[in-house]
């Protein structure tokens, strides 16, 4: 195998008893998309357990749905929205290196792209999920 | 595949005489199901999420009204039903890889998984049926 430019950190990945993934940032990149990934499938669960009161009453439906409202669980929901898309992104670069030749040897830079991407999205996105709530908690605005 | 045929005794893993009912391509399917539907829901999750959390108000828009108006369009329920059987046919798989891999005991292996199973039995049949039967008028 050829090493073309790698980083300079290239050497230093050869650590804790000579493996090159434990501890990598690649490590905790599949770590993480796992946890997003099972956190993600349970509130499925309860979110079309929820969705499903639709069809009891739609004042059943608009109480339940009005505790999604509240400060706190609009908190969860940045975090939902941050674990889905943490797991989509990284999905995709998981696509790239299975099935683009180059994507092997790119993996790493891909990681720091798709975290820089994650900030763009869930700094603005953020914003604006939380606008209301905390203008409501202070009395701003 | 290029195997040498000469008769060597092999060790186990490698042993050709290997049963053949343990041979399946289904550990293959799941993994190309995982990237298919993966692809597809990048676009049908992000997309519900932006429109159901940040566009325009968020989550406090949202009530029996809100969904009244969006499942009166065919193309959001489908939407919604694709969304519906791949994330759930998706997760499902991740969790039973999940399972295999961190549960050592075979009987605690096939509780959990049948456990998963019978969930996904039933979020599945439960979402379908209320996409399809929405009556705006209940």
């Amino acid at each position: 195998m050829t090493t073309t430019a790698s980083p300079p950190t290239g050497a230093g990945n050869v650590r804790r008893g000579g493996t090159l993934y434990f501890g990598d940032p690649g490590m905790w990149s599949w770590v993480l998309h796992r946890i997003t990934g099972v956190l993600t499938f349970f509130f499925l669960f309860v979110h079309v357990l929820d969705t499903a009161l639709v069809r009891v009453s739609p004042s059943t439906y608009d109480e339940v749905i009005a505790s999604y409202k509240t400060p706190l669980v609009n908190l969860l929901e940045v975090g939902l929205v941050g674990a889905v898309l943490y797991h989509a992104l990284n999905g995709l670069r998981v696509m790239l290196v299975d099935f683009w030749s180059k994507g092997p040897r790119y993996q790493r830079q891909m990681l720091w792209g798709i975290v820089v991407i994650w900030l763009l999205v869930m700094i603005p996105g953020t914003y604006f999920m939380l606008e209301r709530t905390i203008s409501e908690l202070f009395g701003g605005a | 595949m290029a195997e040498s045929t000469t008769a060597i005794a092999l060790d186990r893993p490698r042993s050709p005489r290997r049963p053949a009912a343990r041979r399946s391509n289904f550990e293959l399917y799941s993994w190309l199901f995982m990237r298919i539907s993966g692809l597809a829901l990048v676009v049908l999750v992000l997309g519900h999420l932006f429109i159901m959390n940040i566009l325009d108000g968020g989550v406090h828009r949202i009530n029996f009204a809100f969904v009244a108006g969006r499942w009166s369009s065919p193309f959001w329920q489908f939407w919604d039903l694709l969304m519906l059987w791949l994330a759930q046919l998706h997760g499902g798989n991740g969790l039973r890889t999940i399972i295999d891999d961190y549960a050592r005991k075979g009987s605690t292996r096939f509780w959990l998984k049948m456990l998963l199973y019978v969930s996904m039995a039933v979020i599945l049949v439960l979402g379908t049926l209320v996409i399809f039967t929405f009556d705006p008028n209940i």
